[in-house]
């Protein structure tokens, strides 16, 4: 299994030989195995050059960067190594056929409302009670199939979204008041929290997609957009309620994340360093989290199904059969 | 547009269709696939004095030529081995399509420290001709083979590919 690795010290990064060297302030260095190297999360004032960022297209990393306010900056993506004109070709046929379309973005829908469902079902197990929302949910998703727009599908998601927000308050033990999710910027530490963390479960979808053949630049349920890989969010869609969700239900009712991880002069809008190094080691230990997979008949972790995701699409683009979103079996 | 076959294509044509398919519509897996990791370790490191991957207008690859009228072709392990016969074949096939005849050839196991040798009767010749146009066939198939469930199956890198 490929490792990530998140910078959080100051520092240079350079190629040394055919290896990568991180050298802090301290001019303390420490070498770093490129072979089994996944993504690099620079969150850091780094200094870097061509060499180095050469040495890595040509093993193909990709690496995220994050400003201070950990906000996403953006990724370098190296070239791609695996070339498929003929999967471009059928991407872009199944964007333009807004029929195909439907059918990829519905299914994704389908499959993140059903995963947001479920996860409200297993809270309430848990003595939170969130029937009434379960039920809710569970009646506008029978639309989802009928919709024959985009737009008209996204209005279902938004009200399936804002039904489920409004049950965090119940299963999260803290008292953090949390009514509506607000972006751009978030104004509370529960928006702070779920950006943060949505965009790290969006920085690995996009590792996976770039170990196969898929364009991440041609989606579906988001417009193919400008500055935005949206194949990547599409994707990342139906993960979020069982990675990123999930885990900021036990971050807040574990304590490892309280109003003290939030620098308060900027109206929560900040995670403190040590926040975010909680949250960036629990999110990978997540992702290592392994399944019995039904189909394959082995053991798979939840970082791998992004993966399987992407082999289902494919599968999907080239006619060989139909995509059926992952929905959370267990 | 129609590819050229290469000596991959054959090789897999006897190993699985599936592959063969999606390997021609440019669906790579070997990447994730230790073994093929080791493979290419090999390919880099054994028999570093010879002249190595000679690539004929980009259809065929030779591992290297050593002496004279000698083509090598360097495999980690014979679990396939027939595979490996047809696609030395067809290099010296295709050579002798060129006007190169009288070339031999010869697979070489460095790990097992064997060789074995090949050589192209007219009845291969025949075999191969049909072989290709067997080949051409299936690639131009909308769809991937159906799947046969084997054995080899669990060690292949298009498994998840093929049995998602």
């Amino acid at each position: 299994m490929k490792r990530d690795y998140y910078f959080y010290n100051d520092g240079t990064i350079r190629r040394k030989d055919n290896t990568i060297t991180f050298i802090n302030s301290d001019e303390e260095s420490r070498n770093l195995p490129i072979e089994n190297m996944g993504n690099l999360y620079v969150m850091s004032e780094m200094s870097l050059n061509t060499s180095l960022i050469n040495l890595l297209s040509q093993y193909g990393i990709v690496v995220h960067f994050f400003n201070y306010y950990s906000f996403y900056t953006g990724s370098f993506y190296p070239r791609e190594k695996l070339v498929s004109g003929n999967i471009i070709v059928k991407q872009v046929e199944h964007y333009q056929d807004n029929e195909k379309r439907m059918g990829i973005a519905q299914a994704l829908i389908d499959a993140a409302s059903y995963n947001i469902y479920r996860n409200l079902r297993y809270y309430n197990g848990r003595g939170k009670d969130v029937k009434m929302e379960m039920a809710d949910i569970e009646n506008l998703r029978k639309n989802i199939a009928g919709t024959i727009g985009i737009k008209e599908l996204m209005g279902y998601e938004g009200n399936i979204r804002k039904i489920y927000y409004s049950a965090w308050d119940k299963i999260i033990d803290q008292d953090i008041n949390f009514t509506k999710r607000v972006k751009n910027p978030p104004d509370n530490m529960i928006n702070t929290l779920i950006s943060f963390v949505n965009t790290l479960v969006y920085t690995k979808v996009l590792g996976e997609i770039y170990q196969t053949q898929l364009n991440p630049t041609i989606s579906y349920l988001h417009e193919p957009g400008t500055r935005r890989f949206s194949l990547s969010l599409d994707i990342a869609e139906i993960f979020k309620p069982l990675i990123a969700d999930r885990l900021i239900f036990s971050l807040l009712n574990r304590n490892q994340i309280t109003e003290k991880s939030f620098a308060k002069n900027l109206n929560y809008l900040h995670l403190t360093k040590e926040a975010s190094k909680t949250i960036v080691s629990e999110l990978d230990a997540k992702l290592q989290t392994t399944i019995k997979h039904r189909e394959l008949d082995k053991s798979v972790s939840y970082q791998y199904l992004i993966r399987l995701e992407c082999y289902k699409m494919i599968k999907h683009l080239l006619g060989e059969k139909e995509y059926e979103a992952f929905k959370i079996w267990w | 547009m129609e590819k050229e076959i290469t000596g991959v294509m054959v090789y897999y044509y006897q190993v699985c269709w599936r592959k063969l398919w999606y390997f021609y519509h440019e669906i790579q897996m070997e990447q994730n696939n230790d073994n093929v990791q080791i493979g290419k370790l090999l390919d880099e490191n054994a028999y570093g004095r010879d002249d190595k991957h000679i690539n004929i207008d980009n259809i065929i690859n030779i591992d290297f030529i050593r002496t004279k009228k000698v083509l090598h072709e360097v495999k980690k392990s014979k679990k396939i081995e027939a595979a490996s016969i047809l696609q030395v074949k067809y290099y010296l096939y295709f050579l002798m399509k060129r006007g190169a005849t009288g070339i031999s050839a010869q697979i070489d196991y460095p790990l097992l420290k064997q060789s074995v040798e090949v050589s192209l009767s007219d009845q291969d010749v025949a075999e191969i001709e049909k072989i290709l146009a067997d080949i051409s066939k299936i690639v131009k198939e909308e769809n991937p083979p159906v799947l046969k469930k084997l054995r080899i199956c669990k060690s292949c890198a298009y498994y998840d590919l093929c049995y998602i």
